[in-house]
């Protein structure tokens, strides 16, 4: 086989497994967001007693512990399930949660020793529309745990949960078709390219990203909110109602088929917040900053890779040290010290960053590194805008009360799907009158 | 027939955006506050940190002393007679005293039984029985350590008592053997 093509094959593989590998990262990552945001929104503290040998990392041991405890518990088949179905669907669940960040971009590709290395998994022709379209699959786990469990509150909420997936969808994808009508591509690669650029509008540029928030507010908004009800997500977690439902479709659910479930929720969350990233806040585009230029200037990556690096772990560690000032009193031993040891890890990230930056404005990185720097980057500044919507999701949780289900509907078909079309009809004048 | 239209209902134009800005905007203040003041929340860290108990507040019991170290108790048994929830076990006897008749030879609070009423203080006219030990985690790994004898219950010279714990107290006797401090 042509070296080239081989490598090529390696550079796919790699992608696909990292890109499954990813949001299963982030997932006990986002559990953790989760419990110590909704503590510190309410006033408390969240986890901080579960710990390995002292180790407590603020409390993400806890995850640990609930992962050896769902692994630990009976696995509860009912006796009158449809025992295949009531297999699957957690599988697929999780499976098809997991499918769409397939197409999503990393970082830009890396030219090196003659071959492209391409950070992303598949760059599909019909990129945007495999993002609709799986995440239009999900309903079909909730579907079959519901129906399969033979529980009439089970079958209630994922009734609720299919019915609120289809009507959300449609607004979703016609906030997609503004911004497609925008980018004129649907090739992920591409859109991502082209917001990289600065706002132009009439043929003046602005001082602004071409990101499609700009672009497409409204489109914004609607794909946002459409993005929470996808995702089963509060205020649009009807389908898990606790007060009428019990707990909804996976009612009859235990042990690891739950938690993939529970998984499952969270990774369609991250991946909303990566397909979000993407499509509307300029992926892995650094602001003002494109590809093209700072693989022109050798320093311009180097500098903002360090600057970046400098500033968050010099204020996260500030705040492990505050937080470790406050709580001397309280603890003794590697408790006490862990908080000064996570200082003292990113005062060394930022003496390391500024060390770096020194050296390569003066004396001049070798000629490899510097387009090594620029995926590091941009994968920084994608886990970055990642990271704020997860925030999101989590802050909207604890902010917002339930919607009623007719609410939800009028919401849905009355308010969201007019404004979709009233977007797009405004973006085709306004886009016939840019020619 | 009167028609009441409820307030604030708009129909389908409702967009809820100026209430969920509100919100997070709200929660949002909450999250600033409590990450960088986290010592104003109210939450104790309990094993680590004890919060000062209210005074009166009625704890683990004790067993009083006489000045020589022996039970201010007779075994008179109110005591067990005024518990609601029998958990007090008296063994009574004969004391060396002959001022005094009887001693507990046994005196056995079950805590998984206790209720924490306080009857068995109030009762006592000897003031020999007080809950003022201000142990509010009362815990074993198993059930008999959780019967609390005589010796464990007369053994508190160096522990902490609540500071104004003041039941009331009948004094019966003003000298003699049964005297009141």
């Amino acid at each position: 086989m042509d070296p080239n093509q081989t490598c090529t094959l390696i550079n796919i593989a790699v992608m696909t497994v990292l890109m499954w590998l990813i949001p299963l990262q982030f997932v006990p990552f986002f559990i953790w967001l989760e419990r110590k945001g909704s503590a510190i929104i309410q006033d408390r503290v969240g986890p901080n007693r579960t710990g390995i040998l002292g180790f407590r990392l603020f409390g993400m041991v806890q995850n640990f512990a609930d992962v050896v405890k769902l692994v630990m518990k009976e696995n509860i088949v009912p006796a009158n399930v449809n025992r295949f179905y009531f297999m699957l669907a957690p599988f697929w669940a999780m499976t098809v949660s997991l499918l769409p960040l397939l197409v999503v971009p990393l970082a830009a590709p890396l030219e090196m020793a003659g071959h492209s290395i391409r950070f992303q998994a598949a760059d599909l022709g019909v990129g945007v529309l495999f993002i609709l379209s799986i995440t239009s699959m999900g309903v079909f786990g909730i579907i079959l745990a519901g129906w399969s469990s033979n529980n009439k509150f089970s079958l209630l909420g994922s009734l609720r949960s299919s019915a609120q997936m289809i009507s959300y969808e449609l607004s979703m994808g016609l906030s997609m078709v503004g911004l497609l009508m925008v980018y004129q591509d649907v090739r992920m690669s591409v859109i991502v390219e082209t917001q990289g650029r600065l706002l132009t509008a009439w043929g003046h540029a602005l001082p602004l990203p071409n990101w499609g928030i700009f672009l497409q507010p409204v489109g914004f908004l609607l794909f946002l909110v459409a993005a929470f009800a996808e995702t089963n997500r509060n205020p649009f977690d009807l389908a898990e109602g606790e007060s009428e439902l019990v707990a909804g479709f996976h009612l009859e659910y235990s042990s690891v088929k739950f938690s993939l479930f529970f998984m499952a929720e969270y990774a369609n969350m991250v991946v909303a917040a990566f397909v979000i990233a993407t499509l509307f806040l300029g992926g892995y585009q650094v602001p003002f900053a494109s590809t093209q230029e700072l693989q022109a200037d050798p320093k311009l990556a180097l500098v903002l890779l360090c600057c970046t690096l400098v500033l968050l772990k010099g204020l996260a560690g500030v705040f492990f040290y505050k937080r470790g000032v406050q709580q001397k009193h309280l603890y003794t031993g590697v408790k006490q010290a862990e908080p000064f040891l996570f200082a003292g890890l990113c005062f060394a990230v930022v003496v390391a960053a500024l060390g770096l930056m020194g050296y390569g404005l003066t004396a001049g990185l070798p000629a490899g590194v510097n387009g090594v720097l620029i995926p590091v980057l941009q994968l920084l500044c994608l886990l970055l805008k990642v990271l704020f919507f997860c925030w999101l999701f989590v802050w909207v949780r604890w902010t917002l009360p339930r919607f009623r289900y007719d609410q939800l509907m009028k919401m849905g078909w009355k308010l969201m799907l007019p404004l979709a079309l009233l977007n797009l009809l405004v973006t085709g004048v306004l886009l016939l009158t840019q020619k | 027939m009167k028609v009441v239209q409820r307030p604030g209902n708009k129909g389908p134009f409702k967009t809820y955006v100026v209430a969920v800005l509100k919100g997070l905007w709200l929660t949002m203040g909450h999250v600033v506050s409590n990450l960088f003041h986290p010592e104003k929340l109210p939450t104790v860290f309990f094993p680590e940190e004890k919060k000062a108990l209210p005074p009166a507040t009625r704890g683990r019991h004790r067993l009083m002393k006489r000045e020589d170290g022996s039970p201010r108790c007779t075994a008179c048994m109110l005591c067990a007679t005024a518990c609601p929830a029998e958990c007090i076990h008296i063994l009574a006897e004969e004391s060396p005293n002959p001022d005094i008749e009887k001693l507990p030879a046994k005196f056995d609070i079950d805590m998984l039984r206790c209720v924490y009423c306080g009857f068995c203080v109030d009762a006592c006219p000897l003031d020999a029985i007080r809950m003022d030990i201000p142990e509010v985690t009362v815990a074993g790994y198993t059930r008999d350590s959780l019967v609390y004898h005589k010796e464990f219950l007369m053994d508190h010279d160096n522990k902490d008592v609540v500071p104004d714990y003041n039941p009331p107290r009948p004094v019966l006797w003003t000298h003699g053997p049964h005297a009141n401090p």
